[in-house]
């Protein structure tokens, strides 16, 4: 069964017309070419697939569609203002957080939301925060450090304050 | 990638609707809230329901409402998140707060409900797996077969209550409205479970839970320890939950209630009395965890050696005891290092 | 834990500059500059196999056995090519019948089995339709009919039943390769030895878990051509092996690594996935795409062998080696794969560490009906590591030595052999066990052999009673331990004997002064990309983000074997040094004559060309580049590496040999809980050697992940079977370490300027993961007291072994025996121990050096 849905995502609004079994993931993936979600497991055990609703980091692999209309769908695309980056995608890319990059969206609106919250967050608690995203290629020292980074960066300029 | 069968979604507004839509759709329907568990076990043909009712849309069943001094009500599709993070939950009912708060990961708890959780399946290293495994291995009976793979002589399922947060609610003395679609029942937490793996809930398909009542929390205090192999994402292979009332340092009323030892929560109700009257010595504290690890009985189908879960029931029953009694020095080890 | 940045995390080694760093300013090297491809990953731009949608692409599905081994009666499609939405199904049949593997040796793999399975994920059949949905039902439609066999799932099982056979060649019934190797007497060795010791240890088998699941698509166009996108490290030996798999001349088939979401070791076999997703293809005459679902990564993995060790060594009284006797059993699963090397570097790499004057190896292959392993980042030298530094340390108890001190007593001296002919160049092993040593407090928190007071005697509290529960904060125990070890900076011979390079460069300049530089090494997160760009930009003087690099196709790029046994940076690094200094030439040589000076006086920098005393009239690069243009044509240069030819003169010596080895030493500090056996790490210390850091960023990035898979490993990553089957193939029960699992790395870089790397550059990539798994054993006995001689250390183990002690037996927990098992005859070569290096080996295809050395 099809079903017509209006999804906003980075704050544009789109049309779909998909099957209500799609998960977010796939929707956003194969229906909207939003393939910067990555996913690793589909099951909710990895973290990888991770996306804002509402501001808060879900699974998009266990989230469905239906269940999302009329809220704002953030993605890994929709991070930069315009051509700026937000200020954890350029700590990452400077760090070298990002290895082979596929856990990167996923952490960085982990990450997004940690930081609007709790604008300087001890490395304990940047831990807790992404301690729902398997990382396997960095040892999670450079994402934790490139956190710490743009936390420190926001934190001097509060006009930015994302 | 691992994808949903295919079903159709209603989403009533309210929860004698959810009900009805149940009983209408026969066998072929379920509810859903977070559906952290349910798509999960559904992308491994654990379910396959042809027709989910999502309870998102009902207000009814959102929020915390009441104070302590008297009770709160929790509507059951209150996430995680906002359980563990509710204040009056986290100062008055300590141990529901950690328990909400050591589900899975942060992403997990932001969508999972405590309704969900209450209700979330058990489990098993033979049947937590996608259909071709289980059909390799050779279906068992919860889904599927008819033989049970951990105790081959058995006639029954032995999966796991792997929820966090129902031994903590237990050991609260928490209650549970259920909103069916024949008329509505509120029980004790408790009787909501049955020692089976497959059947594992008293309640009938079309009964949705719609309150979980907290007792006045007057004097309580509790804790919960949950045994798992990683700080995040791990179901517990064992949850310790106790809660005490203390008057000037005496036990006055104690509960001690294990999770992910049986099909259900277990209580440990000679443990329990046996602290009844006393203090929070060590000696008190060794006998109550002996005791307390009796009704444990582990079975070798989840993370870790079911005889290592066995002998952490008396640790840890040890360890939250210490801690609720202010005996625990954590860091002291730290120390002789430094 | 700390909760601020720690300085200290990261820094550069402050010993003795290399001579070559006082004498050059670089401007690029040794600069924490973000990786080249990092605004593309942290945009989520960076396009993975399985984010390719091409025009009318069907999806596609692998049919999988599911019998640990089993005999194929029939394969009867019909149903599913029944079905709507399907566009083609596939068996072995529909093949050529040819079996490959990614070792010429062992060539016994088929795309699709036809006649027999020989373990649970070995594919079966393949579908292309509609959608993955569409594919997933036709595969529950094929009805194959098997005839289950006895399945051996042990290495014991395999050895126990030679009436089952898993394969039919090999070194023995169900023996895929037995070696043995012996340099000089052993036995004279131990009988000079003060102290001998035996011990076994075991290794449990584990897998990458790449984040990214394999995926690959396919397009075979109309005019006959290939082209396959995949997730892979090595598109060389994938486009060799397609030709033959396919019976297609390689001519005619291009494949490109897209970027590979971490990989370790995962992505170096040509896979069922690949192969099918190419001849579906071919029948459908659409794009087809397979995306392997988490559970077949498990299956198809090739990851760490389990191994089982019996090693003895002899110690003289000042902790000196007088000879090593090592013997190795690998269960290797049901294929090939990689594993005869694997057997090879369970034993040839030991040597590399510390002086070791006499050697004797003997190691088999076992083959199981289980997932097939292969190489995992550190390929084959973690098990034994772990064996021979615990052993050491045991020792170092009986010697009454510091451990930290014992083996900065027995390094080797730079620039000799080992006594399996391994040539050494240079070593900064001293330097980093000081530097760990140093930083993690060693001396002070390391309290000496004396065991902590037995534990007390339990109070009988009822037949539970069993542990101390009461006796709170003292159940923590804090423990220190330390370990080294070697790796190679990549292997000195190709998978398949050739005279050729193992890597290529081509760079062209363009009249706007930007350069291509075209490579076919694959980035799998490392930085390769950023290397070869890096590289170039030093030798032009230009800036890196005025290249760009071009990877990994076989269409475009010169060859690079593949991203594996850390060869990379040194292979294709070389490579495109010497690209650039021929590019360079012929710019310097049109500069030259503009500016009326000799080319050989010509600086670049600051992207301009000129004479460092007469900076004002140097000329911009893109000036340059159209002056060497117009004198010579095309800028386009090539660069070729193949490595110095060292391997012994014996058989197998071929196994080992490397340009120059990288060096690591681990501290590790963690805390033991007495009650519940759990451990809990704090801090890791490691020092690297690196022979230059190229990029200290890229390269602590690798150091760090390597700790990191190090810990996963030995505390809790293990690939376990039941009934035949993989017991946790999911995310959520193979256990990967997460954040609150992973202390604090402390990461130390030492520079030793290798004459073999460029710009003196060693690996980075998998060396570094070797000592941390036997510095967390040894600190976990320094904490409690008790061996664990087992990867891995699971809390049931450390209070199985508390336990013991408890009742004043042996503290160990580890395996009590070894198969009864003949292995070959020894082929019997001299030790060449402590003979120098020879002078330079010359390397094909190296330039004469000019007087324009590049460092
Ligand atoms: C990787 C992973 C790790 C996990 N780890 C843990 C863990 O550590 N601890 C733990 O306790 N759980 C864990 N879970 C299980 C699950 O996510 C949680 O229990 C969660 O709270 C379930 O809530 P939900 O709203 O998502 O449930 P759903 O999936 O929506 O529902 C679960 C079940 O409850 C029923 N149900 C839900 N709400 C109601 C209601 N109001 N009335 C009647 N029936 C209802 C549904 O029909 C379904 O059968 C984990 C899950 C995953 C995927
Ligand atoms: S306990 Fe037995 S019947 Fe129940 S899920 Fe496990 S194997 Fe199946
Ligand atoms: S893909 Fe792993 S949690 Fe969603
Ligand atoms: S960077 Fe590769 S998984 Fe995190």
């Amino acid at each position: 069964m099809k079903t017509r849905l209006s999804l906003t995502v980075n704050g544009e609004t789109h049309e779909v017309l998909v099957p209500v079994h799609k998960t977010l993931l796939e929707v956003l993936r194969e229906d909207l070419g939003l393939t910067g979600t990555k996913h690793g497991c589909e099951l909710g055990e990895c973290g990888t697939c991770t996306v804002l609703v509402e501001g808060e980091p879900v699974l998009s692999c266990l989230a469905l569609p239906v269940e999302m209309e009329g809220r704002a769908i953030t993605t890994v695309e929709g991070m930069a203002e315009g051509s700026t980056l937000h200020p954890l995608q350029q700590a990452f890319a400077e760090l070298g957080a990002a290895q082979c990059g596929y856990c990167t969206p996923g952490i960085l609106l982990t990450a997004q939301r940690l930081l609007e919250d709790n604008p300087v967050p001890t490395r304990t608690e940047i831990k807790e925060a992404l301690a729902g995203n398997l990382c396997r290629c960095t040892g999670y020292t450079k994402i934790l450090d490139a956190v710490e980074l743009a936390a420190l960066r926001m934190g001097r300029q509060p006009a930015a304050g994302r | 990638m691992m994808r949903l069968p295919a079903f159709t979604y209603l989403a009533p507004p309210t929860v004698a609707e959810a009900a009805r839509a149940v009983v209408e759709h026969g066998g072929e329907a379920m509810l859903v809230a977070g559906g952290t568990d349910l798509y999960p076990n559904m992308k491994r043909r654990q379910f396959e329901p042809k027709v989910l009712i999502g309870l998102g849309a009902i207000r009814e069943l959102r929020g915390v409402s009441g104070r302590a001094r008297e009770g709160l009500r929790i509507g059951p599709t209150t996430t995680l998140t906002a359980v563990a993070r509710h204040p009056e939950i986290a100062r008055h009912y300590g141990a529901l707060a950690t328990a909400a708060g050591l589900v899975s990961s942060p992403q997990l708890r932001n969508m999972g409900t405590i309704g969900g959780n209450v209700c979330v399946d058990t489990r098993c290293n033979y049947y937590n797996q996608a259909y071709e495994w289980r059909k390799a291995i050779g279906f068992c009976m919860k889904k599927d077969g008819d033989i049970c793979l951990v105790a081959p002589s058995s006639s029954r399922c032995w999966a796991v209550s792997s929820s966090d947060t129902a031994p903590v609610l237990w050991s609260l003395g928490a209650r549970v409205r259920l909103v069916g679609a024949t008329g509505e029942r509120t029980m004790p937490v408790e009787a909501l479970y049955r020692d089976d793996g497959i059947e594992y809930l008293a309640k009938r398909p079309d009964e949705v839970l719609a309150d979980i009542l907290l007792p006045p929390a007057d004097g309580w205090t509790s804790a919960y320890l949950k045994l798992r192999r990683r700080g995040s994402f791990d179901f517990p292979v064992l949850g310790v939950a106790v809660a005490l009332r203390i008057e000037g340092a005496v036990v006055r009323d104690a509960k001690i209630v294990l999770g992910a030892v049986a099909s259900l929560p277990r209580s440990a109700p000679a443990a329990a009395s046996a602290l009844v009257g006393e203090r929070l010595t060590p000696e008190v504290i060794t006998r109550v965890a002996d005791l307390a690890a009796g009704p444990a009985k582990p079975l070798d189908n989840t993370d870790y050696a079911h005889f290592y879960r066995k002998k952490m029931t008396r640790v840890f029953v040890a360890r939250a005891l210490r801690r609720l009694g202010g005996l625990d020095g954590e860091g002291r080890a730290e120390e002789e290092v430094a | 834990m700390g909760t601020t940045p720690d300085p200290s995390r990261s820094m550069l080694s402050e010993g003795a500059k290399p001579p070559s760093m006082e004498k050059h300013e670089f401007s690029v090297i040794g600069r924490p500059l973000p990786k080249i491809d990092a605004w593309a990953k942290v945009t989520g731009e960076t396009k993975y196999a399985d984010d390719l949608f091409l025009p009318r692409m069907a999806y596609g599905k692998i049919l999988r056995s599911p019998h640990p081994h089993a005999l194929i009666r029939r394969i009867d499609t019909t149903r599913a090519r029944a079905l709507p939405g399907v566009y083609a199904v596939i068996t072995g049949w529909d093949l050529p019948r040819v079996k490959f593997g990614i070792l010429p040796v062992s060539q016994d793999e088929e795309a699709l089995c036809t006649e027999k399975v020989r373990m649970v994920g070995d594919a079966v059949a393949a579908v292309a339709a509609a959608d993955e949905e569409t594919a997933a039902r036709a595969c529950e439609l094929i009805d194959v009919e098997y005839e289950p066999l006895a399945s051996l799932m042990s290495i014991e099982e395999s050895l126990g039943h030679p009436e089952v056979r898993i394969h039919e060649y090999g070194d023995g019934p169900n023996v895929h390769k037995n070696v043995s190797l012996q340099f000089g007497d052993v036995e004279a060795a131990f009988a000079r030895a003060d102290l001998v010791r035996e011990d076994v240890f075991f290794f449990e088998g584990n897998t990458h878990l790449p984040m990214e699941q394999h995926a690959a698509v396919a397009a075979w166009g109309p005019d006959g051509k290939l082209t396959l996108w995949s997730s892979t490290q090595t598109p060389h030996y994938v486009h060799r092996l397609l030709a033959k798999i396919l019976d297609v001349p390689a001519a005619h088939i291009r494949v490109i690594a897209t970027a590979v979401g971490g990989a370790f070791g995962g992505k170096l076999d040509p896979f069922a996935h690949e192969i099918a997703a190419c001849k579906l293809s071919q029948l459908t005459g659409r794009p087809v795409k397979i995306a392997c679902t988490r559970e077949e990564v498990f299956y198809i993995h090739r990851g760490r062998h389990p191994v089982l060790m019996w090693i003895k060594t002899g110690f003289t009284q000042d902790g000196g080696i007088t000879g090593c006797h090592l013997k190795t059993w690998l269960d290797g699963g049901a294929y090939g794969s990689y594993g005869v090397a694997s057997v090879f570097y369970t034993g040839v790499i030991n040597p590399v560490t510390y002086k070791i004057p006499v050697y004797k190896f003997e190691g088999a292959r076992i083959f199981t009906n289980k997932p097939p392993c292969g190489p995992k980042r550190g390929h084959g030298t973690p098990q034994p590591r772990f064996a021979l530094e615990c052993q050491i340390d045991k020792a170092a108890e009986q010697l009454g030595l510091d451990p930290a001190e014992m083996r900065k007593r027995i390094l080797h001296e730079p620039f000799t052999k080992t006594a399996n002919h391994l040539t050494v160049t240079t070593i900064g092993l001293g330097e980093c066990i000081d530097k760990v040593v140093e930083a993690s407090g060693w001396r002070r928190k390391w309290k000496g052999w004396c065991r902590p007071p037995a534990l007390p005697a339990q109070p009988v509290l009822g037949e539970a009673s069993e542990g101390a529960v009461t006796s709170a904060p003292s159940d923590k125990k804090r423990g220190i331990g330390i370990a080294c070890s070697a790796y190679l900076t990549g292997a000195g011979t190709a998978i398949y004997w050739n005279s050729m390079p193992h890597s290529g460069v081509l760079l062209r300049a363009d009249r706007g002064g930007g350069i291509a530089v075209l490579c076919g090494a694959t980035d799998i997160g490392q930085g390769s990309d950023s290397i070869l760009a890096y590289l170039p930009a030093e030798i032009l003087g230009i800036d890196p983000k005025d290249i760009r690099v071009h990877a990994a196709d076989t269409d475009l790029t010169p060859v690079d074997l593949g991203s594996y046994s850390s060869r990379v940076t040194l292979m294709c690094g070389t490579a495109a040094i010497q690209a650039a200094e021929r590019l360079k030439g012929a710019i310097a040589e049109a500069t030259g004559r503009k500016l009326g000076v000799a080319p050989q006086r010509l600086a670049f920098r600051d992207r301009k060309v000129g004479v460092p005393d007469d900076w004002d009239k140097a000329i911009p690069f893109a000036q340059a580049v159209e002056l060497a243009e117009s004198m010579h044509g095309v800028l386009a240069f090539a660069g070729s590496y193949a490595p110095p030819k060292r391997a012994g003169k014996y058989k197998g010596g071929g196994v080992g040999p490397s340009p120059c080895y990288s060096y690591s030493a681990c501290v590790v500090d963690l805390t033991v809980d007495e009650e519940s056996g759990e451990v809990e790490l704090h801090d890791v210390w490691i020092a690297h050697d690196i022979g230059r850091a190229l990029n200290p960023l890229l390269v602590e990035g690798q150091v760090e992940g390597s700790v990191y898979m190090g810990i996963g490993e030995a505390l809790m990553e293990a690939q376990i079977f039941r009934k035949g089957l993989h017991k946790n193939p999911s995310m959520l029960e193979y256990k990967s370490p997460t954040t609150l699992e992973t202390p604090e790395i402390h990461t130390i870089l030492v520079e030793t300027d290798d004459p073999e790397g460029p710009f003196g550059a060693k690996e980075a990539g998998q060396g570094p993961l070797l000592p941390v798994i036997p510095a967390i054993a040894n600190a976990v006995y320094d904490a409690v007291g008790v061996r664990i001689d087992e990867i891995p250390i699971v809390p049931e183990k450390i209070l199985k072994g508390l336990e013991l002690r408890r009742q004043g037996k042996p503290p160990r927990v580890g395996p009590e025996r070894i198969p009864l098992f003949t292995f070959k005859e020894p082929i019997v070569v001299e030790s060449a121990f402590g003979q120098p290096a020879e002078a330079m080996a010359a390397r094909p295809f190296a330039d004469a050096p000019s007087s324009g050395d590049s460092r």
